[in-house]
């Protein structure tokens, strides 16, 4: 099993090259010239001379692989540059954001994990009972509901006509609670489906047939049931872990959450590129390396995914 | 294929389905022709006004129309979103077949591009590509096939691999057709089924994610009508006008369900064991039996 | 020699469409015999032994009795309740599979399944389980069989996980072990091995043993009694030596001469294997 961690890690080394190649080369493919962009922003009218000062201020003027290695090096420094519009170090700003990103996205994973599981078995063991079907419609509506449509529903629901929860913003404990939960749903309706299924396909399986067999308590034979459905269940939902943290955008527009998703979206908006570029880089980075961290993760619970020593 | 219809056809709902989408598509292309209003038409006096016999749907915070905005803003949730579907299909299908079936140096080359484009996370490609290329509808439909091209390929390719083993189509390849014939007759009609629902099932995800970039304000402008962008016009005004984010909200969702029932049902009647968990196991006996 | 279990009429119908599945068979099983139940594959052979145990699908209903003897009286398992079902399954009629690989759980390690069977049934504490595990184990003549415990299903060959599950069956000594295509799973090395283990077991202990196979050779080589079955319905029933020298029913002799020749080399197999053993 060191051999796969290790093999897995020397493979991030290309694949982070090419994450940052990709990531600066995006910039380059603008229509628009970013010394225009950088100067037109802060509300002055572009001429021939200010463009060229900005270009050679922004160092736009160099060779294009010399300014490609500045920024891979600058960047394993975290130097990003600075925002075209607030002029503050990028990677001030994505330090700030990025926990609260990460608060919200672990606040969310909890919730689908409980509410999934717990929905899920429920349903397996009662199959074909009212609240399995009842369950298994709101899980359907889930499916195809726009969770920026969910979120605002429920923020007038629950802030605005009953005003349990804060509208936006971090400030309180409980201003997690409608965004975490949003974000949640789509994610509760897709497991809640797979914990179910999984399980009644487990309920008719080999070796539950061997464990009555061999005259096992039910008990028993249930416990064996949900490892096996757990296993399966956790491992499909350790993989959605990384495109949680990245799907965060609209859930923190909509409550207006100071994570990294309202900050890329407002550098869209500004024609941002320095903190465009960074969001790129350092998203696409923490993805993979999420991505690692599952696939080990998911070695470690499954003895079937274990590679043979000997 | 006979058998995919007569079982579809059996499944009322799914025609029920297939009507309602039907529809939805015709009165989106028609809705210059019948809708009440001009989408951008304003009449403030008359914001913020419930529904009623002049307003079906009542109108918004610049007195316009909301049945209108609604019929025009399916030309572009729906119509623009089956147009983004195609796309990515119509790349799926060339390059997952020229891997699936030709394998090779091509199938590696074509595989290890994906590989690298789907290492990457989904919702930040489509805003990095609309953060460079600038905001607009195109530019949506660009980002979001240019991010979800690489899965395509990768099912469709897997797709036709299952194809490649199966019986005829060896036949075929021994007896000397040429691959063109191959693919236009025996794989694509045979993999279209499964083609069909993988296109249907993403359907749904594809509108919910136009809607999503447009209510951030990534898409259309207003006045443009579009649902996603109406939603975001209904939240500013959510304390005023509550009512307002209920018919986009509720067009979204019906659309995208209906998208979701019916590649569930067009999957079951293609494959009418679909129903794993009842599955028994098969033994190595019972598997002759199959063959006979 | 009195009958340890008595098989009259047995019924099993599938409530969904009202088919009958199996027609009325009837057999029994003596005391320290070997029953062998014959016939190709959906000729119900499985779902007889499954019925008399309980273990069928909740859409089949099994009506005829199924009588269980023994010295403190007499059991008609089709009546029994799901519990008492429960205490006789495992302890006075034990069941091996046909597909040893995934008969155990994928995620637990051999021994504690095992050994949760022995724990379970007898109410021992997990020390106890263990050592009976390892002994059971070396009855079969399990090779390192400290090292088998700690493995997972997947990690060993099919013919291995077959003779964990004859250990543990052995282990609880019940009256009646039914086997269910035992070899069928297995190439034939291994084959050979269990039908010696079972050859082992009817010499040693005195366990009565219903064997099933679609497997002619084999079965000739230990049943006194066989039962022939085909589409649910019994064919032929009577003592093996017999039956096999003389059918009666065509398909009996049908199914004798197409596999004459295969349980042919099967035997020279056999002899081959003693005369090395």
């Amino acid at each position: 099993m060191k051999f796969y961690i290790i093999r897995r890690i020397l493979w991030m080394i290309p694949i982070f090259i090419g994450i940052s190649f990709f990531s600066f080369i995006l910039i380059n493919l603008s229509p628009s010239d970013p010394a225009e962009v950088a100067i037109r922003v802060n509300g002055i009218t572009p001429t021939e001379e200010n463009v060229a000062e900005m270009r050679q201020e922004l160092g736009l003027d160099k060779p294009f692989m010399t300014r490609y290695v500045e920024w891979v090096t600058n960047a394993l420094h975290g130097n990003f540059g600075k925002s075209y519009i607030t002029n503050k170090p990028v990677i001030s700003e994505f330090a700030e954001a990025i926990p609260a990103t990460l608060y919200l996205a672990g606040v969310a994973l909890v919730i689908t994990l409980t509410v999934s599981v717990a929905a899920g078995v429920f349903c397996a063991l009662h199959e074909g009972s009212a609240g399995d079907i009842l369950i298994r419609g709101l899980v359907f509506v889930g499916t195809a509901i726009p969770s920026f449509w969910v979120g605002i529903l429920l923020m007038w629901l629950l802030a605005v006509e009953i005003p349990i929860f804060p509208t936006s913003g971090m400030r309180t404990v409980d201003s997690v609670v409608l965004p975490a939960v949003t974000l949640a749903l789509g994610y509760i309706a897709t497991y809640v489906r797979l914990v179910r299924n999984t399980m009644i396909q487990n309920q008719h399986a080999n070796f539950v047939l061997y464990g009555k067999v061999r005259g096992l308590k039910n008990s028993t034979i249930t416990k064996h049931i949900l490892k096996n459905s757990l296993n399966t269940s956790l491992t499909a939902l350790g993989m959605s872990i990384p495109k949680l943290i990245a799907g965060t955008v609209v859930i923190e527009n909509i409550f207006a959450w100071p994570g990294v998703g309202r900050l890329c979206v407002t550098a869209i908006f500004d024609r941002d590129f320095p903190t465009i570029q960074a969001y790129v880089l350092i998203m696409a980075i923490l993805f993979v390396v999420c991505n690692l961290l599952v696939d080990i993760g998911v070695t470690i619970i499954d003895p079937r995914m274990r590679q043979e020593e000997g | 294929m006979a058998g995919f219809w007569t079982r579809f056809k059996a499944d009322k709902m799914a025609l029920v389905m297939a009507a309602f989408l039907g529809i939805v598509i015709l009165l989106s292309l028609l809705a210059p022709l019948i809708a009440p209003y001009h989408p951008a038409h304003q009449d403030i006096a008359n914001k913020f006004a419930l529904p009623s016999a002049e307003h079906l749907l009542g109108t918004d915070q610049l007195g316009r129309d909301m049945l209108s905005r609604i019929l025009w803003g399916g030309q572009i949730t729906v119509l623009w979103s089956l147009a983004t579907m195609f796309c990515t299909i119509g790349i799926g299908i060339l390059l997952g077949v020229v891997a699936g079936y030709f394998r090779g140096w091509i199938d590696e080359v074509i595989m290890r591009f994906c590989d690298i484009m789907l290492s990457f996370p989904n919702e930040v490609l489509i805003l990095a590509i609309i953060g460079v290329m600038g905001t607009g509808i195109f530019n949506i439909l660009l980002a979001m096939v240019i991010a979800k091209w690489a899965w395509y390929v990768r099912m469709i390719r897997s797709i036709v691999i299952q194809f490649m083993d199966k019986n005829y189509i060896c036949f075929a390849q021994v007896s000397g057709c040429s691959a063109r014939h191959i693919i236009n007759k025996h794989l694509l009609p045979g993999a279209m089924g499964e083609i069909c629902v993988l296109a249907t099932l993403d359907a749904g995800g594809i509108i919910l994610n136009i809607s999503a970039l447009s209510f951030l304000g990534l898409g259309v402008q207003p006045p443009t009508a579009e649902w996603g962008m109406m939603l975001n016009e209904a939240k500013k005004v959510l304390t005023i006008n509550p009512w307002q984010m209920l018919p986009p909200g509720f067009a979204i969702f019906l659309v995208v369900a209906a998208f979701n029932f019916l590649g569930d049902s067009i999957q079951e009647a293609l494959d009418p064991q679909l129903d794993k968990s009842m599955k028994k196991r098969l033994s190595i006996f019972s598997r002759k039996k199959a063959v006979a | 020699m009195s009958n340890l279990l008595a098989v009259r009429n047995l019924k099993v119908t599938d409530l969904r469409n009202q088919a009958e599945i199996i027609h009325g068979v009837s057999f029994e099983l003596k005391k320290n015999s070997c029953l062998g139940i014959v016939g190709e594959s959906g000729s119900g052979k499985s779902m007889t032994a499954k019925a008399m145990l309980g273990l069928t699908n909740p859409w089949l209903r099994s009506q005829g009795t199924a009588e269980l003897s023994n010295e403190h009286g007499v059991l008609d398992l089709l009546q029994q309740d799901e519990s008492t079902l429960r205490a006789i399954r495992g302890q006075r009629i034990c069941m091996i599979l046909q597909d040893a690989m995934s008969a155990f759980d994928p995620l637990a390690k051999i021994g504690s399944q095992m050994s949760e069977t022995f724990i379970e049934n007898k109410g021992i504490c997990r020390s106890e389980a263990r050592s009976m595990v390892l002994a059971a184990l070396q009855m079969v003549n399990m090779p390192e069989p400290e090292q088998v415990l700690k493995k997972y299903s997947h990690q060993l060959s099919g013919g291995m996980l077959q003779r964990c599950m004859v250990a543990t069956a052995l282990a609880m000594k019940p009256d009646i072990i039914v086997a269910d295509e035992p070899t069928t799973a297995l190439d034939s090395i291994n084959q050979r091995l269990v039908v010696e283990e079972f050859k082992l077991l009817r010499q040693e202990t005195g366990t009565a043993l219903i064997f099933i196979s679609h497997d002619l050779g084999v079965v000739q080589h230990l049943a006194d009694q066989v039962l022939v079955m085909r589409s649910g319905e019994r064919v032929e029933y009577g003592e093996a030596r017999s039956t096999f020298k003389n059918p009666q029913h065509e398909y009996t002799k049908y199914l004798i001469d197409s596999r004459l020749e295969m349980s042919k080399s099967f035997q020279k197999a056999m002899k081959r294997g003693a005369a090395s053993a």
